[in-house]
């Protein structure tokens, strides 16, 4: 065990970090995706089709890229149009996080959609008739039950998701992957960094999806299993 | 916005570069990653515990790590071992971990193989025991079974989840670019971005390029599923 190893530690809470921030800005933007495209609202329709489409069709790295460095150049423009002579750097991490918020969003968008719908327009209805308003509907009927429905996809969404954090070194975070790589470079034996950083995102993973069966056999109470 | 940048000869050549490599890299692993699913599936549902367990552990490791990490350890891991260094100037198959191309094919062949057999195992198990049993019934053996009516309707019953895998797949030779002198469509993107200082351009060019290539491998699996799903469709009439 040497120092790198502990940076590596270290660099594996900022990729906890990112994974998390990035999960928060990925299911605000998925309840709004998928609410604009249930909203029979034709230009909310169209918003939300074209943003999962889209974005589901360009790879991550590239939307990362494209954010990050164009990202820098049109704040600097808005910054030069105002008359400001600051020069302004996008932090990695905000552009790390924006990013695979934004990209994630749209995979969520895609999940809660398909939730909202499994779940039978009786239900709602019937809340209706007691008196509900929409927003109590979401919260006391729509929501509980869309949790379960989502789950499934919803671990998927997020295995994916921290995976993907490894991309964010890439643009320069110093997060593990870009800790193990540096240290494979410097000591010149890259198995055993980049294998430390590999079994760490493995535990993460294994980690996560211990928890998210225990919490998929929570909301799934009650409810009655099919068997073939 | 200089679109006219990106149209100029010179730079639509480097785009076209990264066209090919892009797709030579996205065959090339689908179809070797393809051969080694069907070997990893059959081992998956195999009788014998621990074939399972090994086999299970392949695609569990690689579905659990990032992919970026996976194409770091071949092209950095590997070119740093003593055992290749001493080989590579001239034993065969040793030669090609020199070659980028070489390495990047073998880190997304062996992953997307972990994510296919997974799925083929999926759809083999679910095989309906009745197709098996009238099988049987008929004299066929073991490897007659799997041949004649396990494998086919297993594969193209694992289309629709192979469509996702193929697009991720395309997706993910965007990695290629992490790995030097490797020029596929975001690498040229990268290229005119530090050559002219255009990153909405170069990237956006390229994000286009993704796009059009998603729309195709989607529109061309909808075909294929149409015509190898057929017998699965509810009945017309």
């Amino acid at each position: 065990m040497n120092a790198y190893y502990l940076s590596i530690l270290q660099g594996s809470l900022l990729t906890v970090a990112v994974s998390l921030c990035s999960l928060v800005v990925a299911i605000v933007l998925g309840l709004l995706g998928a609410a604009a495209r249930l909203s029979g609202r034709p230009v909310a329709v169209a918003i939300g089709a074209v943003y999962t489409s889209v974005v589901r069709g360009i790879p991550d790295l590239v939307v990362m890229l494209l954010v990050f460095y164009g990202g820098t150049m049109g704040l600097n423009h808005l910054m030069a149009l105002l008359g400001s002579q600051r020069n302004v750097d996008i932090n990695p991490f905000a552009a790390g996080v924006l990013t695979l918020g934004f990209i994630y969003g749209a995979y969520m968008t895609e999940t809660f959609r398909g939730a909202i719908l499994a779940i039978p327009k009786g239900q709602s209805e019937a809340a209706w008739a007691f008196g509900m308003g929409r927003t109590q509907t979401f919260l006391r009927i729509i929501a509980p039950q869309m949790v379960r429905y989502a789950l499934p996809g919803f671990t998927n969404n997020w295995l994916v998701l921290i995976k993907s954090t490894a991309l964010v070194s890439l643009i320069g975070l110093k997060e593990m992957t870009y800790i193990s790589k540096q240290a494979s470079a410097a000591t010149r034996s890259p198995f055993e960094y980049l294998l430390f950083s590999a079994a760490l995102f493995l535990i993460f993973t294994s980690v996560s999806l211990y928890f998210l069966r225990k919490l998929n056999a929570r909301y799934s109470l009650g409810t009655r299993r099919v068997e073939l | 916005m200089k679109w006219e940048v990106i149209f100029q000869a010179k730079n639509l050549a480097l785009y076209g570069e990264g066209i090919l490599t892009t797709l030579g890299l996205l065959f090339s692993s689908l179809g070797v990653g393809a051969l080694l699913a069907l070997v990893f599936a059959l081992a998956l549902t195999s009788r014998s515990a621990p074939l399972r367990s090994v086999v299970g552990a392949y695609t569990y490791v690689m579905r659990g790590t990032p992919l970026l990490i996976q194409v770091y350890l071949i092209y950095y891991g590997l070119g740093q071992l003593e055992w290749i260094q001493a080989r590579w100037d001239d034993v065969w198959p040793w030669t090609h971990f020199k070659e980028p191309f070489f390495c990047a094919l073998l880190a997304f062949s062996l992953n997307t193989a972990g994510y296919t057999a997974e799925m083929l195992a999926g759809a083999i198990r679910e095989t309906s025991a009745g197709e098996l049993e009238a099988a049987q019934a008929y004299g066929m053996g073991r490897l007659q079974l799997l041949w004649r009516i396990v494998l086919p309707s297993a594969m193209r019953r694992s289309l629709p989840a192979y469509s996702n895998e193929v697009v991720m797949m395309l997706q993910s030779t965007s990695l290629a670019s992490a790995v030097p002198s490797m020029l596929d469509v975001t690498a040229a993107a990268s290229r005119v971005y530090s050559d002219y200082y255009l990153p909405f351009e170069a990237y956006l060019f390229a994000a286009g390029i993704y796009l059009v290539a998603t729309f195709v491998l989607i529109g061309t699996f909808k075909i294929a599923e149409h015509h190898f799903l057929a017998y699965l469709a509810p009945r017309k009439n």
